[in-house]
């Protein structure tokens, strides 16, 4: 069982690193998407089928919905997608290691000198129903203002993306990007980008 | 993973198909008979589903056709029948074109991810008594999250492409999508709260028996229980891309929108995932609104239950195809505005009324009537307020050119 688990968490590293290493946005994201699931599959190596199961309904059904959503509609030219940095120098490299390594042995050092229970004879038994219970009983309250923060975001949102009162959005928002599309037909197929290309 | 046959009572036909299971699955010694049979479980999922596939296209056409008042395709074999196997390997013979600028590994992960993704959801659906593939605690949950992943592959297919209209119809797949999720979790969730359970066995097994003898006890057959239906198979035409909300690829909406890059075998894996993801969910509505297995009258349950089950599904999967010859397609604002401003409320509302008829269990006698008219007032004056208020200032229609 352990060999599955140590399968999955590299399956989570090697997802995660590919996504920071990745120049192109989709990709990271795409990839993003499958150390979500890597992390589902965590889950359900311990049991938590309910946890796995709506983490995989939360994060890859919704939240890469969002990212994705974010990085088309602030990229005005679609080469934008595909990070146009420098070749990496030294320097760079050795700041990344360094900066693992910090996190690495803070986190190390927490999880050595930290004492854990013994783990129980038996992983206890913890079904949907019990979890419905546990959450409208005694945590009925963390439940509620859980619910009562992500509305008053939702309704920030809505205030942020409304149109103001004479019909005009307050801020350049997501809509309006999509029209520039055209322009960002890049290493064109078709002629007509290549007649784009012509004039400009 | 369902039970041995030899410890289970009840008919022999019943029984049978897990009894065909033992006797093949015991040819091999024993270490490897829990592996066989799920590979055996998925064999039949994929074969049954891809037959199913194969004369649902064909059922359609016909369908279709004479609807239209023509044949519809009726030379390859007898009367058609050979129809889809022709066209498969037309599919598969077919030149395979990738744009040259495409995202090469992205646009082939696209319409195999979508199939597989289509295909998983069938693995907690309940279609006999004693056959689900896996028996979950969570099996709603684990099959929602599998259809919410698919829209992953539809922004997969349009973005790869590198084409400006695919683009575009990915992110009005994506919306349609994303916006039909809501009322249909929330349909969802009124069978949930009344059953008390997420698994898929559990729910049917809630809606065995009937009231006074012949009225059996679906959950659509209750005031809530047909308005959340009603709610969940439009939001099912809208997920699987159906007409009427068949948008993302339809031909005269931006040029059948994330597929006019998709040739050959990859643009009919495509359709094959619509039509997997349609029997699925079709599927899914019998389990939780039409009693999934269970017989209508006690007198009936001679009849083995998976047979039921197969008699409503293909009773859903053909009102699609009737729903498909019926309706004009929507805009895409009135595909919107229908989710939001209609099926959302109607859905949130029909909650409450879960809720009611979840603490009104008790009454009974002078109650009972009572009891069922306001759970069927809570779910009609929503329906009339709400359809008044997005029709006000529509209708009725001029014929400005016909003479009157």
């Amino acid at each position: 069982m352990n060999l599955v688990f140590a399968l999955l968490a590299l399956f989570c590293l090697v997802t995660a690193v590919a996504a920071v290493v990745s120049r192109n946005l989709i990709h990271s994201a795409l990839l993003f998407v499958l150390t979500w699931l890597g992390i589902a599959g965590c889950y359900l190596w311990t049991g938590a089928e309910f946890v796995a199961f709506s983490h995989a309904l939360v994060y890859v059904g919704g939240i890469s919905m969002v990212v994705l959503f974010a990085v088309l509609l602030t990229r005005p030219a679609r080469a934008d997608e595909v990070a146009a940095l420098p070749p990496v120098p030294i320097e760079r490299i050795l700041g990344g290691l360094l900066a693992v390594f910090m996190v690495a042995s803070v986190l190390g050092s927490a999880i050595v000198t930290s004492r854990f229970a013994a783990p129980a004879a038996s992983a206890p038994v913890l079904t949907v129903r019990r979890l419905g219970e546990l959450l409208a009983g005694p945590h009925v309250i963390a439940l509620l203002l859980v619910g009562v923060i992500l509305t008053t975001a939702l309704l920030g949102a809505l205030l942020i993306a409304a149109p103001g009162p004479g019909g005009r959005r307050p801020a350049p928002a997501a809509g309006a990007d999509l029209e520039e599309l055209p322009d960002a037909t890049d290493r064109g197929t078709a002629s007509e980008s290549m007649r784009e290309r012509g004039t400009r | 993973m369902t039970p041995d046959a030899a410890t289970l009572a009840g008919p022999w036909l019943e029984r049978a198909p897990l009894i065909a299971r033992d006797w093949l699955v015991g040819w091999l010694p024993e270490s490897l008979r829990w592996f066989a049979s799920s590979l055996l479980a998925i064999a039949v999922l994929i074969g049954a589903f891809g037959l199913l596939f194969a004369y649902l296209t064909l059922a359609e056409r016909k369908i279709l056709g004479r609807i239209q008042n023509r044949p519809g395709p009726n030379r390859t074999g007898w009367a058609g029948l050979l129809q889809p196997f022709a066209d498969g390997v037309k599919a598969l013979t077919k030149e395979d074109v990738v744009p040259r600028a495409a995202d090469k590994v992205l646009h082939t992960l696209a319409p195999v991810s979508l199939v597989a993704l289509s295909l998983i959801g069938l693995a907690v659906i309940p279609f006999g008594r004693h056959l689900v593939a896996i028996e979950l605690d969570a099996a709603l949950l684990y099959f929602f999250a599998a259809g919410a992943a698919t829209e992953l592959s539809i922004f997969m297919a349009g973005w790869a492409s590198r084409n400006k209209y695919s683009l575009l119809a990915a992110m009005r797949a994506l919306a349609q999508l994303i916006s039909y999720e809501v009322p249909l979790l929330l349909s969802v969730v009124p069978v949930v709260l009344l059953a008390g359970t997420l698994s898929t066995t559990e729910i049917v097994v809630a809606q065995g028996g009937w009231g006074f003898g012949f009225w059996p006890h679906w959950f659509a057959l209750t005031p809530w229980g047909f308005s959340a239906f009603a709610v969940f198979m439009i939001a099912a035409l809208a997920e699987s891309n159906r007409s009427p909300f068949d948008l993302p690829e339809a031909e005269s909406e931006l040029i059948a929108g994330h597929l006019t890059e998709y040739s050959g075998f990859k643009y009919a894996l495509f359709f094959m995932a619509e039509y997997f993801g349609m029997a699925a969910l079709s599927a899914m509505a019998v389990t939780l609104f039409l009693g999934g297995w269970q017989a209508p009258a006690a007198f009936l349950e001679v009849i083995p239950s998976y047979a039921w089950f197969t008699f409503k599904l293909l009773g859903l999967l053909l009102g699609f195809i009737w729903i498909r010859a019926t309706f004009p397609r929507l805009r895409i604002d009135q595909l919107t505005r229908l989710a939001w401003k209609f099926l959302v409320p109607i859905a949130l509302i029909n909650l409450g009324n879960a809720a009611f008829w979840s603490l009104s269990g008790s009454w009974t006698g002078f109650w009972l009537p009572l009891r069922w008219g306001i759970s069927a007032a809570l779910v009609v004056i929503p329906f009339l307020v709400l359809s008044r208020a997005l029709y006000a200032g529509l209708g009725p229609r001029v014929y400005r050119y016909a003479p009157s």
